[in-house]
């Protein structure tokens, strides 16, 4: 046994002739201006509740925070320095002369060093206001999915992962399983409103209560061929939906153009299949590192470790048989 | 755009994938800012300086696109010899009369080719008779005749194209530099960018919201681009233009078929008394018979709207009922009505769909007001601000209000929203779009055509039998309008009244199919003459919904734009005057020698079989008179206006005040503001002191307001929604680093914003999204503010409203308020709560020695005295 | 209760697919096969107009029994090609928000509450009220003897979602009724 996780290319044979092809997003943060419009369509989609404290966040132009049970689409806003976008220039640069496969093609990242067609790099700006929207990756190898006991959390035929919270049990164990600290326990309760006056009013019951919540990737649209909430709201195509094959080669070819522009800050994030999930089907083109957007660097499905672990298991428990056999043996001779 | 129309920036994202340059010019830095290529950061009201700058960059490098120019523009038209510049008068132009402060623009005219004698109004004899602006309409200022004297070599000091070097000579880099913040090398760039994007293959547009219009000369500022786009010839052609961002669904519509004092149906203008007491006068002001283009056909389209509104009543023996149209007598703008409500002179208020107590500029003289009122009408979705306070207002708060004491009666009648009535909107293109009904309004909820159908119903029923002549005008009036089983109106009968339709003749009660076959007999009705052909052929056009992906970029099957389904205004620009389109690459509008038409891509804006060698006879008028390369057909000499001779109350150019609270000395010239605004002097709307006077540095900081992506306007549609108050959810300032550092600002803690209005509190966001400047040697910081929140306890978030800060001066040409820059003080912490708040706000004015004169000296440059030598260092 | 045949049997499924992990077909639950977007037992679906910012967005508005159940982009607009910003894509919620008031109020003079009203005799009060109003301060000419024909004594400032038609009607009849002081955010 290789890997623990799970066989995605047999899930999507199992669906036999439902099967679809996988699809994915691509979130292309360098057109994304921070409207938000995903946040909401995803909302009123999917019947979610309002999150937070209704109080400012400290956080530039954020104020839901993160991904959470409640909210399956966050857009993160950072203000930065010149300093650091020389430091996001730099650290891009050095990925494309080492030739990762995150930034796209070796022959095209080649040329991304220099500029072409007369293209200086352009100034680096005095400062910056960095916008993307951040979703559930729905991992090729998903950890949430790998540790589910129950059986709710499950690999649809479009290689997306969502969980059924009719069969959801609220064990919480998947919390754990996520790598990017997606999925969530929704709250028990009505959703507190700021002041008593609007908690009578506005109080919004939870559907879902107390199940594990997260992107669905909209599957009742995918069902009915058409676009997630989110993609379909988009203003500016910077969240883009299709086949992830699609996704991997417009996304590599996006980060590929900017980098003839000089932006070599550009980098892409899960598209590349030896990351510690096997690649993502929420590819992102980012602008700088990525725990800048608050994604961690290099994620790993815990359930990866799993074989290894497992071997030592099976190691311990046969030493611990033996020596249970030893003692049977030396005790009966007693 | 990318902040406050988001889905209309998918196209200069679009653009900019391909090529194009996005320059974001803002005093702050938004998400548009964040996805331009450059955002250059300028002082809040300071953008003729810049603007003027770029014009004066265009013609001292003889970057204008001189056939353009030379053919379409009035650049080679001469100036009477009266007139004379600011340059010449401290910053006034010729004809200021300090008693009222208006100009008489009489030294402002086109020389007459037939003589020495100047082209004025028509029907205006004495200087006295002279149109205020709110009496043109938007139909632009007539002249009395098209027969100008022109230098068409461009070399006569007094024409257009001279006057104009010399007015903007001052305006240079380094005035951008000392006057707006910009460094000469973010101008050189801007003017780089917009002059080499310029010319026959390429165009540069501009895109405007209310940071251009909301200042006491915000129709200045778009007169300044104007002027650049028509030198580098970006007018009527693809890709070019000046786009006005509107800010709300149907504004454009508000406009066009207006609920504005001012105008009646398609910019005619309502009546003044005095001016326009017989139909003949009034039509006689609209448009000179002799002037070029579809102005003078102006009888035709009122005749047709007093048919539309008065029917049978409307005949030839009575003027077509033009005596029931109620007269002016100056300005009742809503400012002015204000005042009046203050003065105990009003008695009833009808809000409908607006927000005044948080939306207003001055929240508390609005909500003053509204306390003096004996009755008030609301109408909306929610309990707004403006519904509600009299029990939970701020001034409830600090006791200057108590709720047992309010006389006020207030009605609270639920609206139906776009879901739940049918009818069209007009957005921000001029593209009349219908919606659909979905569902029938809930409850006690209706639509505004069901409300205002049935309350003249009932006027009716009251009146019914009164032999008041007073009265006639709601008797006669055409109110019968088909309902469905609910009461509710067609919206579609009132649409095709709007359009109109033969009253006698072979069609008697077809829909007519274009303004042309308007009659000033009293044989067609229709109630806006430039939304004629939207019910063509029996069918509402404005509902066609042929999918984009199945035309061309011009869109023309779906719905239907004013005027004649044309999308792009004064097209014939797009050929050269031999009617060849300027390049291949941005053909539009050509004409089609064979056919001997006009032709391309869209309705031609053109008389379509003028041939572009057609020369009028010199006695033509209207739309005969133009000739084969006048493509501004609806200017009375069918030119664009470099310098406008007539039309706007504060100068034939734009020249460069300070707003009326500025911490700075104008740099240009002695008159510090503007001297032609409105001022509303009183004791609730004080001024601080503009520069360099005494109590000035008591409010040293400049601020502006303005809008956010996740909410809308005074928030009647935001904040009372979950999913979007939870996106923004408080009040906050930006300021920038510099700033919060020297006045002790913690980040997300919270400011006090102290204006001579009024104290608010905001949460602090210390970002260098918000720049402070150096302008004329000294440190200027500027505090941004969304004026989205207001005090209630309704919705779902609340917060101070940014307009409580604001007072009130107006733009004299469309009498909108400066609400973009202005003085405050900022302290860090919370403000004080009850009658302390008061207190802190009038501590500050007392320091500042505030009168209600303060700030509201129109002159501020000796009078009589023109100085030789301006301001200014050159 | 729908029966499970043996074959639906979660473990039976399993073998019988090939998704030997039990993560993908397998485990699929009856609610989960038969997912279908809420949207598609709409009745009615109407193309409309985005009710915010002057861009004009095309929506598409799904209803069912007489209520919206969601509004989304229209893909045939070639003005917005199917997308929303934040607040159109919350125009449901504008419709069926708690914070809407859909019930006629009036507050007395002085009174420090709200008191239910009916709608008919709201419209009949105002009626009343204009009237008065338009009667009290009436003017036949200026100062000078010019005819002005027109009332000072009430006024309207509107907001700019209101639609043309009803723009129309407002002007009509308060222009009829003598009134002058008709407004609009237009002006703002």
């Amino acid at each position: 046994m290789e890997s623990l996780t799970e066989d995605t290319q047999r899930s999507a044979e199992a669906y036999a002739e439902r099967a679809g092809s996988r699809k994915a997003f691509f979130t292309d943060t360098s057109i994304c201006i921070g409207c938000k419009a995903c946040e909401v369509a995803c909302k009123e989609w999917n019947r979610n509740p309002q999150d937070g404290d209704l109080e400012v966040l400290g956080s530039s132009y954020d104020n839901t925070g993160a991904l959470g049970a409640n909210t399956w689409r966050h857009v993160a806003f950072v203000e930065q320095d010149q300093d650091r976008i020389e430091k996001a220039r730099e650290s891009g640069r050095k990925l494309v002369s080492l030739g990762m496969p995150r930034v796209g093609p070796p022959a095209q990242a080649g040329a991304a060093a220099g500029a072409q067609d007369g293209t200086a790099p352009p100034d680096t700006a005095e400062f910056r206001w960095l916008m993307s929207s951040d979703v559930c990756k729905h991992c090729t190898h998903a950890g949430c999915l790998d540790v589910c006991p129950t059986g709710a959390l499950f690999r649809t035929e479009y290689g997306t992962v969502k969980v059924q919270e009719d069969i959801c049990n609220g064990c919480g164990t998947c919390v754990g399983g996520c790598p990017f600290g997606v999925i969530e326990r929704r709250d028990e309760g009505i959703i507190r409103a700021k002041t008593e006056r609007a908690q009578s009013k506005y109080a919004q019951e939870i559907p879902n209560e107390g199940t594990a919540n997260k992107c669905t990737f909209c599957y009742d649209r995918l069902v009915d061929g058409q676009t997630p909430a989110c993609a379909q709201t988009c203003p500016t195509t910077s969240i883009k939906f299709g086949d992830r094959e699609d996704m991997v080669e417009s996304a590599r070819q996006r980060v590929a153009e900017l980098h003839q522009q000089g932006m070599t800050e550009a980098r892409l994030y899960g598209a590349n299949p030896n990351d510690g999930v096997g690649g993502t089907g929420s590819i992102f083109l980012l602008l700088d590192e990525p725990e800048v957007y608050g994604l961690p660097p290099d994620p790993r499905v815990p359930t990866k470790d799993l074989p290894r672990m497992y071997q030592r298991a099976v190691l311990a428990a046969g030493g611990m048989l033996a020596a249970v056999g030893v003692s049977f043996v030396l005790g009966g001779r007693r | 755009m990318a902040e406050c129309h988001p889905v209309g920036f998918q196209w200069v994202t679009e653009a900019k994938q391909r090529g194009a340059r996005i320059i974001h010019v803002d005093p702050r830095f938004t998400r548009t800012s964040a996805v331009a290529d450059r955002h250059i950061a300028l002082r809040a009201g300071s953008d003729i300086v810049l603007l003027g700058a770029l014009i004066n960059y265009v013609l001292t490098h003889d970057l204008w696109f001189e056939e353009y120019v030379r053919a379409y523009t009035n650049a080679a038209t001469i100036i009477s010899e009266e007139y004379q510049d600011p340059e010449d008068l401290n910053g006034l132009f010729s004809g200021y009369n300090p008693e009222d402060g208006t100009y008489d623009k009489s030294t402002w005219s086109y020389q007459s080719a037939t003589g020495r004698e100047t082209v004025g109004e028509p029907g205006a004899e004495t200087e006295d008779d002279a149109a205020e602006p709110h009496e043109f309409g938007a139909g632009g200022p007539p002249l009395s005749h098209a027969n100008v004297r022109r230098d068409e070599t461009l070399q006569d000091p007094r024409c257009v194209f001279q006057v104009l070097k010399r007015h903007f000579a001052r305006y240079t880099p380094e005035m951008v530099e000392q006057t707006c913040g910009i460094s000469v090398d973010d101008f050189t760039y801007l003017a780089n960018s917009i002059t080499e994007n310029s010319g026959r293959e390429r165009t540069t547009a501009f895109t405007y919201a209310v940071g251009w219009t909301q200042h006491a000369q915000g129709a200045q500022f778009i007169r300044t681009a104007a002027i650049l786009q028509l030198l580098l010839g970006n007018m009527g052609r693809p890709g070019g233009g000046i786009i006005a961002l509107r800010g709300h669904a149907t504004i454009q519509g508000c406009t066009d078929i207006p609920t504005l004092f001012n105008l009646l149906p398609g910019y005619l203008p309502m009546p003044e008394a005095g001016q326009h007491n017989t139909l003949q006068t009034y039509l006689d002001s609209i448009g000179s018979k002799k002037q070029k283009g579809f102005w003078a056909n102006a009888d035709a389209y009122t005749i047709s709207l007093l048919k539309a509104w008065w029917g049978d009543a409307a005949t030839q023996e009575n003027d077509f009922a033009y005596d029931y149209l109620p007269r002016l007598t100056g300005a009742h703008g809503t400012y002015q009505t204000l005042e009046r409500m203050l003065r105990d002179e009003l008695d009833g208020y009808f809000l409908i769909g607006q927000n005044p107590a948080v939306g207003s500029a001055n929240g508390r003289m609005q909500r003053l007001g509204m306390s003096h009122l004996k009755w008030l009408v609301v109408r909306d979705f929610s309990l707004i601000e403006s519904a509600t306070w009299w029990k939970d207002g701020p001034e409830i708060h600090t006791g200057e209000l108590r709720t047992e004491d309010i006389e006020t009666e207030v009605f609270f009648l639920p609206a139906a929203n776009h879901t739940e009535k049918a009818g069209s909107f007009t957005q921000t293109q001029r593209l009349v779009q219908w919606r659909h009904q979905a569902v029938t309004p809930p409850d006690d909820a209706q639509s505004e055509l069901h409300f205002f159908h049935e309350l003249g119903k009932r006027l009716r029923q009251r009146l019914a039998g009164s032999q008041d002549s007073r009265d006639r005008p709601l008797l006669d009036l055409t109110w019968d309008y088909p309902t469905d089983a609910h009461g509710e109106p067609d919206p579609e009968a009132v649409l095709a009244e709007i359009n109109g339709f033969h009253v006698s003749g072979p069609d008697q009660g077809e829909p007519l199919s274009t303004f042309n076959e308007m009659r000033a007999d009293g044989s067609t009705a229709g109630g806006c003459w430039i939304y004629t052909g939207i019910y063509a052929d029996r069918v509402n056009q404005s509902a066609r919904r042929k999918p984009g992906q199945e035309q061309d970029e011009t869109a023309a099957e779906w719905a239907w734009a004013w005027p004649a389904n044309r999308r792009l205004l004064y097209n014939r620009a797009s050929a050269d005057p031999q009617g060849r389109p300027w390049s291949e690459r941005k053909k539009y509008v050509w004409w089609d020698d064979e056919q001997q038409r006009w032709t391309g891509k869209d309705v031609p804006d053109f008389p379509v079989d003028r041939a572009p060698d057609a020369r009028p006879e010199p006695d033509a008028g209207g739309p005969a008179a133009l000739a084969g390369d006048d493509p501004f057909i609806m200017q009375a000499d069918g030119k664009g206006w470099l310098f406008a001779p007539h039309g706007l109350v504060d100068g034939p150019l734009p020249t460069h005040y300070e707003p009326p609270e500025s911490p700075i000395g104008n740099p240009l010239y002695g008159q510090q503001s503007n001297p032609a605004r409105i001022v509303l002097p009183g004791k609730d709307n004080l001024l601080a002191p503009s520069a360099l006077q005494p109590g000035s540095e008591i409010y040293p900081h400049i601020f502006t307001t303005y809008r956010l992506t996740e909410h809308h306007t005074a928030g009647g549609m935001s904040r009372f929604l979950p999913y979007l108050a939870e996106l923004q959810p408080e009040m906050f300032c930006e300021v920038s680093p510099e700033f919060a550092a020297e006045i002790g600002l913690e980040a997300y803690g919270w400011a006090t914003i102290i204006s001579p209005r009024s104290a608010i509190e905001a949460r602090v966001f210390i970002t260098e999204r918000v720049t402070s400047l150096t302008i004329a040697g000294r440190r200027v910081h500027q505090v941004g503010l969304p004026y989205h929140w207001g005090v209630g306890n309704e919705a779902v978030v609340e917060g101070d409203a940014a307009n409580d800060l604001l007072g009130l001066t107006l733009d004299p040409n469309v009498h909108i308020q400066g609400s973009k820059a202005a003085q405050c003080a900022v302290r860090p912490g919370r403000r004080p709560r009850g009658p302390e708040l008061t207190k802190l706000v009038e501590d500050l004015r007392q320091q500042a020695g505030l009168t209600v004169e303060t700030g509201n000296e129109r002159l501020t440059v000796p009078w009589g005295e023109p100085q030789d030598q301006p301001r200014g260092e050159q | 209760m729908t029966r499970i045949t043996p074959l639906e049997w979660p473990v039976i499924r399993q073998l019988r697919t090939r998704d030997s992990s039990g993560r993908g077909a397998a485990v699929t639950s009856k609610k989960t096969r038969e997912t279908s977007p809420r949207t598609s037992d709409a009745d009615t679906v109407v193309q409309s107009i985005c009710p915010y910012c002057a861009v004009g967005c095309g929506q598409k508005v799904y209803a069912k029994d007489n209520r919206v159940v969601h509004i989304e982009g229209d893909p045939d607009s070639p003005i917005s090609r199917g997308r929303l910003c934040p607040k159109g894509a919350a125009s449901e919620q504008l419709v069926n928000s708690a914070g809407r008031q859909t019930k006629v109020l009036y507050r007395a003079p002085r009174s420090r509450e709200w008191e239910s009203l009916d709608l008919d005799r709201a419209i009949d009060m105002i009626a009343d009220r204009l009237l008065t109003a338009r009667r009290k301060h009436w003017e036949d000419t200026d100062q000078h003897g010019n005819p002005v024909r027109r009332t000072m004594g009430f006024a309207s400032l509107g907001g700019a979602t209101i639609d043309n038609e009803e723009n129309y009607l407002i002007k009509k009849l308060f222009s009829a009724a003598g009134a002058v002081q008709i407004e609009n955010q237009a002006r703002i």
